[in-house]
Parts: C-alpha cells; sequence; structure tokens
C-alpha cells in the first residue's frame, strides 16, 4: 500500500518535472519561440496549470482505465483471496467472449460475439443516419439562416437535451408502446388493425439511440461549414455548378474535419449507450453494452465486466482511427 | 451585335432599404466598363445583381439581348471575381481553374488541354500543381482571372479585386488586366472605389453614389464635364464654392458668393437666381494670376513640394481652403503669404446644388 500511495504522489510530480526538462530542452535546441509556458503564465500558475492537468488525467482518466485493465486479465475471487496465491495474471476473461463457458458445448460463444458486432454494425448505421439528418441542418444553420432563426434552431435543439436521457427514453418508450399514441393514431385511421409492435422490432431502440447523441453531430457539423466561406459556395454555383456538386466537392472537403469529430463521437458514444438500450431494447435485442453491465451487476463478474468493457472500447478505436485513416484524416485535425 | 449588358429600370431594396435605384445602362461588347464609386454606394449589389445572386426588386438585366430573369447565377454567361478571390483552398490552382470546366462535364484531357493554355496566359505554367495558399497576392489573382475565363463567360465581372495587394502590385495588375482584357476581347465590368483605377484602365465609367448611377461616359468626360456635384468632387479633386447664379450669358453664368463674384460655364442651363456651385479644379488655378481672370484671395496655409508639382493651401476669407497645383519652374510663396490664384471662366464649372443639401 505504501507503495502505490508514493506511487499516486509521485506521478502528478514526475509529470511536473519532466514539463520542465521539456521546456528547457526547447528552449535550448530553439524549438519553442515566443516567451516560455512558465514565463507566460506566471510560476505560481504555470505549476498549478501543470499539477491541475496532470492530476486530472492521471486520477480521472488513466489510473481507473489502468486498473480496468488489470483487473480484465485476472480471475474471478472472493474478496479473501484477491492478491493471494490464485490472482495470477489470466486470459480467462477473453477467451470467455469468443468461446463461452468451459463447460458449454457450443464451439463459439454466439449470443455475445453476435451482440457485439450487431452493437458495432448498428452504431455506424445510427452515425450514418445522423449524419443524413444533421448535415441539411447544419449546412442550413451555418450558411443560410438570419440571426434570429438560428437563435430560434439553437434554442429548439438543444432544449429537449435539458431533460434526462432515461426521462427521454422513457418518452419514447410511452410514444411507441402498443397502447401509446403513435399506435393509437394508426389504429385511429384505420390504416391498422393491430398494434405495431414498434418496441419489439427495435424502432424504438433505433429511434431513441439517433436521437441521443444528435447534439453531438450536429455542432461540429455547424462549426466546420460556418467556417466555409459564403463566397466560395457562390462562386462554384456561379461556375455553374450544380448544387449536389457544390456540396460533394466544395463544403464537404471543407467540413471533413468536422465530419470526423462528429461521427466519432456519436460513434462511441452510441455504441458505448447504456440508458437506451436498457429501457428501449426489446426483448430479444441483444445490445452489448447492457451485457457487459450484467457482468459486473448480475454475474457479479467484475474481472469479466472489466474484459468486455476494454473488448469494446479497444474496438471502437480501432475502428475510428482506420476510418480516419481511410479518409486521410490525422486526429490533430478533428480536433480544431 | 445585342449590347453585353442592359439595365432597364433596375432596383434593388432589402426591406426598406434601397441599395441601387433606377439603374439604365447600356454596356457594350468589349467593352471595359467600370463603377465607381465610394464604399456602400450599391456597387456589388448592382454586380450581383448582374451575376444572378440577386434578382431586381422591379426592373430587367438583360445579358447578350435575353432577359434574364429567373434565370441563375450557374446558367449565366456571366464570371464573378469576388472580392476576396474565394479561391477553393483544397484544391492545386489547376484544379481550381479547371473547376468550371469539370462541372461542365468536359473531358479531362480536353480540360487539362485548356487549364494548360490558361496557365501560361496568366504566367503560371510553373505553379498548376501547387496548392493556393502557396501563391503569392498577385498570382493568386491571376488565378481567380484565370478560373473565370476557363468558362469563356461572355461578361467578366470584377468586384474590386486589387483591393488586398500592395500600390505597386496593384499598378502592374491594372496593366495587366487591361492587357487580358484586350487579348481576351471580352466585356469586363468592373468595381472599385478608387479613381484612379478607373480611369486609367477603364472604355467607359459609371460613377454611383448612394445607389444612383450618376453619371456615365469615359475617363475625360467624367474628369472634365462632370454633371452632378457628386462627381465633380469625387472624381478628382476640385475646389467647391456655393452661390446664388446673378447673370447667365451663352455657355457661362455669374455666381455671388461670399468671395465675390466668380464667373464659369453653365453646361447644365442655370437661371439667374437658382442656388449652385462652382466647381475649379486645383491645377487651372495661377499663381498671381492678372487681368481678366477671376479668383481668390487668401493667406498661404501650406506649400507641398513634389517635384514636378507643388501644392498650395490657401485660407480665404470665410475660412474655407482652396487648393491649387502648380507645376515645377514657378516661384513658390511661403507659408503666411497673401496670395491670389486666378482661373478664367472656361476652367470654372457652375452646377446646380442638389436637392436637400445643405452646405
Ligand atoms: N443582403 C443585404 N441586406 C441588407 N442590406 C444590404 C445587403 N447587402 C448590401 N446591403 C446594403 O446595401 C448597401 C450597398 O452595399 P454594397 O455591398 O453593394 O456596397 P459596395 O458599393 O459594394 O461597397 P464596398 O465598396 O464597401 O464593397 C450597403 O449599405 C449595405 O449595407
Ligand atoms: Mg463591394
Amino acid at each position: 500500500m505504501n507503495g502505490s500511495l508514493a506511487f499516486i504522489f509521485g506521478l502528478p510530480l514526475a509529470v511536473v518535472v519532466l514539463f520542465f526538462a521539456l521546456s528547457a530542452y526547447e528552449r535550448r535546441r530553439g524549438i519553442a519561440t515566443g516567451p516560455g509556458f512558465f514565463q507566460r503564465n506566471g510560476l505560481a500558475v504555470g505549476l498549478y496549470l501543470v499539477l491541475a492537468v496532470g492530476f486530472w488525467a492521471f486520477f480521472i482518466i488513466l489510473l481507473p482505465q489502468l486498473a480496468m485493465v488489470d483487473m480484465s486479465f485476472r480471475p474471478k475471487l472472493p474478496p479473501a483471496q484477491m492478491g493471494g496465491p490464485k490472482d495470477l495474471y489470466t486470459l480467462e476473461n477473453y477467451r470467455y467472449f469468443l468461446f463461452g463457458s468451459t463447460t458449454s458445448t457450443a464451439e463459439w460463444n454466439w449470443l455475445h460475439i453476435k451482440a457485439f458486432f450487431l452493437t458495432i454494425g448498428v452504431s455506424i448505421l445510427i452515425t450514418l443516419i445522423n449524419f443524413a439528418i444533421c448535415y441539411p441542418l447544419a449546412f442550413h444553420m451555418a450558411q443560410s439562416a438570419s440571426a434570429a432563426r438560428l437563435r430560434v434552431l439553437l434554442l429548439l435543439l438543444i432544449l429537449p437535451y435539458w431533460v434526462n436521457e432515461i426521462l427521454r427514453a422513457f418518452a419514447f418508450r410511452v410514444l411507441l408502446s402498443s397502447g401509446g399514441i403513435i399506435n393509437q393514431l394508426l389504429m385511429g385511421s384505420g390504416l391498422t388493425h393491430e398494434p405495431i409492435d414498434f418496441l419489439g422490432a427495435d424502432v424504438g431502440l433505433y429511434m431513441g439511440l439517433s436521437y441521443a447523441y444528435l447534439l453531438m453531430m450536429i455542432f461540429p457539423l455547424y462549426n466546420a461549414i460556418e467556417s466555409l466561406d459564403r463566397n466560395q459556395v457562390e462562386a462554384a454555383r456561379d461556375l455553374g455548378a450544380p448544387w449536389w456538386h457544390i456540396h460533394a466537392f466544395i463544403v464537404l472537403p471543407h467540413a471533413k474535419p468536422g465530419i470526423a469529430s462528429g461521427c466519432t463521437l456519436v460513434f462511441m458514444l452510441t455504441a458505448g449507450a447504456l440508458a437506451a438500450p436498457l429501457v428501449l431494447g426489446g426483448p430479444r435485442t441483444l445490445w452489448f453494452t447492457p451485457i457487459v453491465y450484467d457482468r459486473f451487476y448480475q454475474a457479479f463478474n467484475w474481472p469479466q465486466g472489466a474484459a468486455y468493457a476494454f473488448i469494446l472500447l479497444v474496438s471502437c478505436i480501432l475502428f475510428v482511427l482506420v476510418v480516419l485513416k481511410a479518409f486521410r484524416l490525422s486526429l490533430g485535425e478533428i480536433t480544431r | 451585335m445585342a449590347a453585353a449588358v442592359e439595365l432597364e429600370g433596375v432596383n434593388v431594396t432589402f426591406g426598406d432599404f434601397v441599395a441601387v435605384r433606377d439603374a439604365n445602362l447600356t454596356i457594350e461588347p468589349g467593352e471595359f466598363f467600370s463603377f465607381l464609386g465610394p464604399s456602400g454606394c450599391g456597387k456589388t449589389t448592382l454586380l450581383r445583381t448582374i451575376s444572378g445572386f440577386i434578382e431586381p426588386t422591379r426592373g430587367q438585366v438583360k445579358i447578350g439581348g435575353q432577359d434574364m430573369k429567373g434565370i441563375g447565377p450557374n446558367k449565366r454567361p456571366t464570371a464573378l471575381i469576388f472580392q476576396n478571390l474565394a479561391l477553393f483552398p483544397m484544391m492545386t490552382v489547376a484544379e481550381n481553374i479547371g473547376y468550371g470546366l469539370r462541372v461542365r462535364g468536359v473531358p479531362r484531357h480536353e480540360r487539362d488541354e485548356k487549364v494548360k493554355t490558361l496557365l501560361i496566359q496568366v504566367a503560371l505554367s510553373e505553379h498548376g500543381h501547387k496548392k493556393v495558399s502557396e501563391l503569392s497576392g498577385g498570382q493568386k489573382q491571376r488565378v481567380a482571372i484565370a478560373r473565370a475565363l476557363a468558362v469563356e463567360p461572355s461578361v467578366l465581372l470584377l468586384d474590386e479585386p486589387l483591393s488586398a495587394l500592395d500600390l505597386k502590385l496593384r499598378q502592374h495588375m491594372r496593366a495587366e488586366l487591361r492587357a487580358i482584357q484586350k487579348r481576351v476581347g471580352i466585356t469586363f465590368i468592373y468595381i472599385t472605389h478608387d479613381q484612379g483605377e478607373a480611369l486609367t484602365m477603364s472604355d467607359r465609367i459609371a460613377v454611383m453614389n448612394a445607389g444612383v448611377i450618376e453619371q456615365v461616359g469615359d475617363g475625360r468626360a467624367v474628369y472634365a464635364e462632370p454633371r452632378t456635384p457628386f462627381v465633380a468632387s469625387f472624381v478628382g479633386e476640385n475646389n467647391r464654392i456655393r452661390g446664388r447664379v446673378s447673370a447667365v450669358e451663352d455657355g457661362f453664368a455669374t455666381l455671388d458668393t461670399p468671395l465675390g463674384a466668380l464667373k464659369g460655364r453653365n453646361p447644365v442651363a442655370l437661371s439667374v437666381g437658382q442656388e449652385a456651385l462652382l466647381f475649379v479644379r486645383p491645377e487651372v488655378l495661377r499663381l498671381h494670376a492678372n487681368g481678366g481672370t477671376s479668383g481668390f484671395a487668401g493667406e498661404t496655409l501650406d506649400v507641398a513640394y513634389e517635384g514636378s508639382v507643388s501644392h498650395i493651401t490657401l485660407r480665404v476669407k470665410t475660412g474655407q481652403k482652396v487648393t491649387a497645383s502648380v507645376g515645377g519652374g514657378v516661384p513658390l510663396p511661403a507659408a503666411g503669404e497673401e496670395l491670389h490664384l486666378g482661373f478664367t471662366p472656361e476652367d470654372g464649372l457652375l452646377l446646380a446644388l442638389p436637392e436637400g443639401h445643405g452646405r
């Protein structure tokens, strides 16, 4: 315990020292231009910034994740045996994801594998739907809406998100249930005679998920398109370009970083969403995150839950990196 | 041959604000035509109306004899060069120039040929593969011109394309633009608030003020024969004295002013008793003038020696300043010296006071 305490407080200090060393090195090599970090912010503020950021990055981001990764490679043990002779590193939790329990007769753990790929696939689909919904709106907001219209639109977009995620999910449930307004309307107008099982068909889930992270798509898109000089759109039009050509060759290339960051956000968040699948998933739906949740709280198998969460995280990151590479975008660009 | 561009009673309003009022104009094919006016007078608005981005609230725009109503900018035989050029930053120079051809579906090899020719025309053949951001200001300018010329417009519209350049480059580009226009032979409609630019480049100039085209004519006409006080003071320097007409005789009139009776030409047929303005150019004023000239007497405030010319500022007894530009070789007065500047009636110009004009 003493060792880890020293580690916990020593690391931020190490970060500070490293930072000093780096800036000194840059200074000597003449890489850095202008006043140095500490000269610009003053020693006290500079030290505070470095310590705070170091602390934050370490405690909030790095440490829990590292603990999770570490846990995912350990067997499930009662607390008394943790750190004991049986607490050895193992790949068992990852093996379980692929092949299921050692007593099962099936060759693969199809249930979980299917849920995993369904989650990834549907997340991609929902990202694309989100993009299709948001692009025209973002373009209108950024390029042609008057200031007054823009304010109204922004308000209309943001206000619904004051309602929390669970309530929103339940609202979809109420709306789409067999006795819900939509079914009543459909039956009342004579279009159908039986209520349609929207929730069982996962319509509710997909709607809920599409809606949940709409803002994460629209704002990066809006920002990116907003920075496009209107004259460029007009120049293209003046040169004879039809509207689709302008979007495909002028607006989209310009907005590429915004599209990438919006899509990355929506994809990651959708793949990791928990509330919507729990509330809106039909009885046969198998989304990956509820499975992860079950590992932790139903099976009380934290190491396995950690392994599952880690699998999802790494797959998502890899997927995003591959897509970015395919579109020739660097990580630096999407944060512009 | 039909006129290149005709404006018939064109009005453009934004809400209650009239940006262009009753523009009537005919621009001939192959002409280098300039709109000259101060910032905010509606030049860009008029140009955007010709190119099709704005539909006139009232009136008609005809290009090549055809009414352009309802025809979008992508369908008009015009090409616009924007005030900020609006080159496409994610494309290379060659791609920029070829863009208009690409959207027209011109096959690749034909397009490449054409782009190559244009690159040579604007002296950028070495730079086709470069990104736009790697070019200098003048080079960007030429890319914009080539991009517009690529679609073979019958009218090229230029919105203050030189305003972002430094003086030297601007002067160079003036000559170059003029040469390009001579070479391709199409109509250029050029917007500027710089009268020097308009005078040196244009076949004809339309002087605009607050949405109204005040006068159309060649450079000599708008400079030497202005028909409104605005044109007289906006194009070139001018001294201006207000008064009331006391006598009229064929072609000339005498104005009663606080500085005495001053005589000048009367092209707008002012009648006795009318309020009017007398304009006298600094370069027609003579030092120590004698005999049959009228003129101004006052104290020399400042003498600015510029080599070939000197500018003398005089304060007359009303407190108003009068400027004279005299050639080299003339003995110059000293500051503070009492001086008399004279002009012949042929060099004075009388114009009616605009309605609702205060001072
Ligand atoms: N879309 C618009 N809505 C409202 N008013 C406008 C609009 N476009 C232009 N105006 C107004 O019309 C007037 C003329 O504008 P315009 O851009 O044509 O001026 P300009 O002569 O090109 O000026 P500059 O030399 O500064 O470019 C200005 O007062 C401007 O505020
Ligand atoms: Mg303008």
